[in-house]
């Protein structure tokens, strides 16, 4: 079987793939891009930790076929940052040591990124039901729901004109 | 282990075409399940289908005050329909219970339908709700009750080169409502043990005029429980039509025992779940409290 | 927050900076296991056992090897043969022979995916397809899968030449018993006789997984020469090469492991599972091999904490003083012998002074993946039964339970379950700021109940090496052998700092592989800030003492007459009082005046003090579903003196989180015919966000007077009360008592309507 050619975007700039039909977009991210900052916790859209943006999106990119992704825009935990600038996200998850292994930490950024995008002044149930789709062993989610909370702060205050 | 042919085709017939000539393909729209599947070895189709891309599978479509609902619609998408939202809460809400916001962003009722688990949350509150689907085939296209799909855990009676395109759920009627409750261990991210989908009319005086109760993962496929329905219309929700109601669902339900839950618990549950869906569809049809 | 006793107070401990490798791990930059690649790597895969208990009769691998794409297969033929050899690294101790055997069963498969042969291709895909032409010709066993039915009369015996250790004569036949422990003293039949008050009660509970979220992984590129070099990660790369080294007959020295960062392990990477496959692989193809396992392969193959059947007699005086225990619990052992029974026996009842007691433990072989260490390894099993009866027997007492463990809880002085006596420990300190705590008497809504639950893990010390250089322009570099799970580069870097007194960001800790550092032992058994972090002081202190002689010798000046201040060396002698000379000018002038400036501290910490933690949890349960929701969490913990106070809350939300989750939902689930049913996420539930409240932490601060800082460790202690107080709190909402965990709806329902 002859690879599949496949053009995107990724974080801002155009990428070109070849990719077996089977191979998920997750495989392709890490093996074949080399951005390895989406994890597979599981491969079976059940802990979060490959979590990236498609066309928009918030999904599970090992429940993503790679071909899928012919044409779309893809954004990974390695374009949340800009260039050396930490998104408040990033920042409030240092701050409030959010993260204790940091294997589950690129899923968790992306995904509160993409809800403070969308809900600037969410409540703690609403940030604990958004982040039910990505696990996280080591911190009981604590310091992670305060570090969201505190972070939409933050944008809120950024967005309000002085 | 091969890899599956991949294809995008940019008409429903070439759907059909393709569907036809490979039993084992499979048409891809969220993934959710096709690719799991996929995944862990249980399914090898030897081609996969993928219809997002053509025109009108994907979004809802309002016809007068109904809904057509396009089978690559993703879960989420229905909450963003103000007007769906409104008139089938328990439907979109159903749907969001799926997996997590990820999994929404890319299942599909559809998809949650043609997949024929017992415990597939959209799919009571669609029966209930007397949605039907338009399945695509050879020989044109049909329209059939949603719960005509299932037929088995993990079947449907879609003949070969068929498949869903789209989803229509009716206009609501005055006095209204509906309304899906599960049961699960976790407040997310799991599968139904009991799922209750209930749609019912009041009309003025708060009498029960239709109603309609649907279970999950209390049988094979999802079961439309007629005499609960029975149970309720000519009442006025009063204790003992609910508690008629429930002994019709247990009466109905048939579980089995397994990793999720045993066949007490679910026969329990789908009494309990069903009262509470009937209360839940009352309050939104305008029921006084 | 107590005040720490007798403590000067601290520049640096007891701040919370940000960590020195956050940056990397919030933009996607660090890299775990899975994300490794070496120069013309091949992908292996691992074929494993679908029985539970079966003989292979043979094995061919022509076919696979046959497959073009496929470099190499390996079997449990190509490891070498070992003699039995007890070694005492990891976690725990563990036989040699069994650690071979369970990276590649040799004449049985003990567990369903138990390794059985593996292979290394040029593409993942190839690997996969390689493994199905694998042909393995097994005979079936019986098998058994519970701890009394493993110990019943004619039941499959696992091993033939496993006596029941601990049993004096050596018992004459084989058994699945492993080993028998047993501690105690005094008249305990005498004392429950004459108690006014007694409870008695059989408690059960399943394996549970430790869940870390990155699955296991691993490097390995063995050379010509017989060097090899693995990249993993693990709790332990030392661990890591004594293992492998040792399953694979080769010295330590040829192998370097270099540590990446860890996902997740909490005691389940101790061990190790791929690496001796992956360098049989590499050696058999002569290229660098990468092994990874899916999360499947996590759930039916890598080491849950062993479930249990534990029985408990307790009886008090009128007053409430404990007289009598009585103890004896079986733990699954799974498929080799295991560790927990005997941290199980000790953590038992310890934190009560009772008179007459009697605490008997075994370890039971069945046919599940082996057991492995899980945070606090055989503690919080026997201490929910124990737990849950002194809630009940502070009932029958009329006695409020706090008030209970008050009475009979153990202080400094009081003889431990081993007859010597207690150091400085704060359970009582913990139990009155329980009582204290608003939460404590904050009102409860309908339906909600509150439990309380105390308990305690011994913690560690052990061999740690720390190498504290300084750059040329005065700054700092920290090199452990200590891997990072949870920030302890910032706890080093913290108390580096306040020795030499100079600004964190002057100092970089950094973990260092096996060539690079001596030995240390794993991170676990809540010793690294202590041990590590001793040796870290330790050697700060010698870089201290080593700049204030250098600057003695550019002044020219006897060296007690100079005096380390604020970061600096100032001068007491002569005309040059006063003068300061910073680090960096020591530093920079090193090279010409007695060389670089290092230091190596080697140690084997003594004077570790075990952590004690009482938790209180309202639960709120639906007494028509049976569904418990956790609505509010307290735990409450002596931590010694908290370093980084972030990461030490971190480690106490994250302990009670995965006690949560063990006392509600979390249970390996088999199908009749031996085989792990839910192997994944989605069944094995762990909790998710919005499954819990906020879980305030509350640091209690009673020092180790044995570590430079106050240091205990913290780790481990937090999964210990969990489960009895969700119980507790359990039987105060709804007024059932559940001995059998997990307690999911279902279960909970079935308790509230026995009538079915």
């Amino acid at each position: 079987m002859s690879k599949i050619r496949v053009s995107t975007t990724v974080n801002g700039d155009a990428a070109e793939f070849l990719c077996e039909s089977g191979s998920s977009l997750l495989d392709v991210l890490r093996d074949t891009m080399g951005l390895t900052g989406s994890k597979e916790g599981c491969g079976s859209g059940d802990c979060g930790a490959c979590t990236v943006v498609l066309d928009g999106e918030m999904v599970c990119s090992c429940l993503v076929l790679a071909p899928e992704a012919e044409g779309r825009t893809i954004a990974t935990i390695e374009g949340v940052a800009e260039g050396s600038v930490l998104h408040p996200v990033q920042q409030k998850f240092l701050e409030h040591a959010a993260l204790q292994c940091g294997f589950c930490t690129p899923g968790f950024i992306v995904a509160a990124k993409a809800l403070l995008d969308r809900n600037p002044n969410p409540t703690e149930t609403e940030v604990r039901y958004w982040l039910a789709g990505n696990l996280c062993r080591c911190t009981g989610y604590d310091k992670i729901v305060r570090a969201v909370l505190d972070a939409a702060a933050e944008l809120r205050q950024e967005r309000t004109p002085a | 282990m091969p890899s599956p042919a991949f294809h995008v085709p940019d008409s429903v017939e070439d759907v059909v075409a393709l569907l036809a000539a490979d039993p084992t393909a499979r048409p891809l729209g969220g993934g959710t399940d096709l690719i799991v599947q996929m995944r862990s070895g249980r399914l090898v189709p030897g081609s996969v289908v993928d219809f997002k891309r053509i025109a009108g599978m994907t979004g809802v479509r309002h016809e007068g005050d109904a809904f057509v609902i396009g089978a690559a619609t993703p879960c989420t998408a229905l909450k963003a329909d103000a007007a769906l939202a409104a008139a089938w809460p328990g439907v979109v809400e159903a749907a969001n219970l799926i997996g997590s916001v990820q999994v929404r962003n890319r299942a599909t009722m559809a998809g949650n339908l043609c997949n024929a688990s017992p415990a597939a949350d959209s799919v009571p509150a669609l029966v209930a709700a007397g949605a039907t689907c338009v399945v695509a085939g050879p020989s044109g296209k049909r329209e059939v009750p949603v719960q005509d799909i299932p037929v088995a855990p993990g079947k449907t009676s879609l003949a070969p080169g068929e498949f869903v395109v789209e989803i229509c759920l009716p206009a609501k009627p005055a006095g209204g409502g509906d309304a899906y409750l599960r049961s699960t261990p976790r407040t997310e991210m799991d599968i139904a043990v009991v799922g209750a989908g209930v749609s019912l009319v009041l009309d003025a005086d708060g009498t029960c005029t239709s109603a309609r109760v649907a279970l999950g993962a209390v049988g094979p496929t999802v079961v439309l429980v007629e005499e609960a329905g029975k149970a309720l219309v000519g009442t006025k929700l009063d204790d003992d039509a609910l508690a008629a109601m429930s002994q019709a669902v247990q009466a109905a339900s048939n579980p089995i025992d397994d990793k999720r839950g045993s066949v007490s618990y679910r026969k329990a549950m789908a009494g309990v779940l069903a009262r509470r869906a009937v209360l839940v569809a009352a309050t939104r049809a305008g029921a006084k409290a | 927050m107590n005040a720490p006793e007798q403590m000067k107070q601290f520049r640096h401990v007891g701040t919370r900076p940000v960590r020195p490798d956050g940056v990397d791990k919030v933009t996607g930059r660090a890299l775990y296991s899975p994300d490794f690649k070496a120069p013309g790597m091949l992908w292996g895969a691992i074929l494993r056992s679908p029985h539970p208990h079966a003989r292979i009769i043979a094995i061919d691998t022509r076919q696979a090897e046959a497959l073009a794409g496929v470099k190499a297969v390996a079997t449990g033929r190509d490891l070498p043969t070992l003699e039995s050899l007890v070694m005492h690294v990891g976690e725990g101790a563990s036989d040699i022979v069994d650690v071979s055997h369970n990276c590649l069963a040799l004449d049985k498969v003990l567990y369903e995916g138990h390794a059985v042969a593996a292979v290394a291709a040029t593409s993942p895909e190839i690997a996969r397809e390689a493994l199905a032409l694998i042909e393995v010709e097994y005979e079936e066993l019986p098998f058994v899968l519970g701890v009394e039915e493993a110990l019943a009369e004619g039941a499959p015996i696992l091993h033939d030449n496993v006596f029941t250790k601990g049993v004096d004569p050596k018992p004459d036949k084989p058994s699945n018993a492993a080993m028998r422990v047993e501690m105690g003293g005094g008249d305990v039949e005498g004392a429950l006789a004459s108690a006014a008050a007694t409870v008695t009660g059989r408690y059960s509970l399943e394996p549970v997984h430790q869940g870390y979220i990155e699955p296991h992984a691993c490097v390995a590129s063995w050379n010509g020469d017989g060097q090899a070099q693995i990249w993993t990660s693990s709790q332990g790369h030392f661990s890591v090469r004594a293992l492998t080294a040792s399953v694979l007959a080769m010295p330590q020295a040829d192998i370097r492991v270099t540590p990446l960062e860890i996902g997740g392990g909490f005691g389940g990477k101790t061990t190790i599972y791929l690496e001796p496959v992956a360098m049989v692989l590499s050696k058999k193809s002569g290229r660098p091999v990468r092994l990874a396992m899916t999360r499947e392969e996590v759930f039916r193959a890598t080491g849950p904490a062993p479930g249990a059947v534990i029985d408990v007699r307790l009886g008090a005086a009128a007053d409430g003083t404990l007289v009598a225990a009585d103890v004896e619990f079986l733990y699954h052992s799974g498929a080799y012998t295991a560790n927990d029974a005997g941290a199980g026996v000790s953590s038992a009842i310890g934190h009560y002074r009772i008179a007459n007691t009697r605490v008997v433990g075994v370890e039971v072989l069945c046919n599940r993946p082996a057991a492995k260490a899980y945070r606090a390894p055989g503690a919080p099993q026997v201490n929910f039964a124990v737990e849950s009866a002194m809630d009940e027997l502070a009932g029958k007492l009329g006695i409020d339970p706090l008030e209970l463990r008050l009475k009979n809880a153990v202080v400094e002085g009081d003889p431990q379950t081993t007859g010597l006596p207690w150091g400085r420990i704060g359970y009582v300190e913990c139990l009155e700021a329980a009582k204290a705590h608003p939460h404590w008497s904050a009102p409860l809504g309908p339906n909600q109940g509150r439990g309380i639950a105390g308990g305690y893990w011994g913690n560690y010390g052990g061999p740690s090496t720390v190498n504290v250089s300084v750059a040329e322009d005065g700054t700092v570099t920290v090199a452990t052998g200590s891997p990072d799970i949870g920030g302890s580069r910032a706890s080093m870097a913290i108390m580096a700092a306040e020795v030499l007194d100079i600004p964190y960001e002057r100092v970089r800790a950094v973990v260092a592989d096996t060539a690079s550092i001596g030995v240390s032992m794993v991170t676990g058994g809540s010793r690294t800030t202590f041990a590590t972090g001793m040796a870290t002081v330790q050697a700060a202190e010698e870089v201290k003492r080593i700049l204030c002689e250098r600057a003695a010798r550019i002044w020219g000046v006897a060296a007690d007459q100079v005096e380390w201040r604020s970061g600096e060396v100032t001068c007491l002698d002569g005309e040059k009082q006063g003068q300061v000379m910073s680090a960096a000018a020591i530093a920079g002038r090193s090279f010409h005046s007695g060389g670089p400036i290092a230091a190596v501290a080697a140690l084997s910490a003594k004077g570790w003090l075990p952590g004690f933690g009482v938790h209180i949890c309202d639960t709120e349960v639906d007494p028509e579903t049976g569904h418990v929701k956790i609505v509010r969490y307290t735990a409450i913990q002596d931590v010694g003196i908290a370093i980084h106070p972030d990461y030490v809350e971190g480690q106490i939300q994250g302990g009670a989180a995965q006690g949560i989750g063990w006392a509600l939902n979390e249970a390996y689930i088999y199908s009749k015919d031996g085989k792990l049913d839910n192997a994944g996420f989605l069944d094995y539930r762990m909790p998710v966000a919005s499954d819990l409240p906020m879980i305030e932490a509350v640091l209690v601060e009673v020092p180790n007077p044995s570590h430079p800082y106050g240091v205990k460790g913290v780790g481990e202690v937090p999964i210990v009360p969990p489960l009895a107080a969700v119980a507790n709190a359990i039987h105060a909402a709804a007024g059932v008592r559940l001995r059998d965990l997990p307690m999911a709806p279902d279960r909970v329902y079935a308790a509230l309507h026995p009538e079915g």
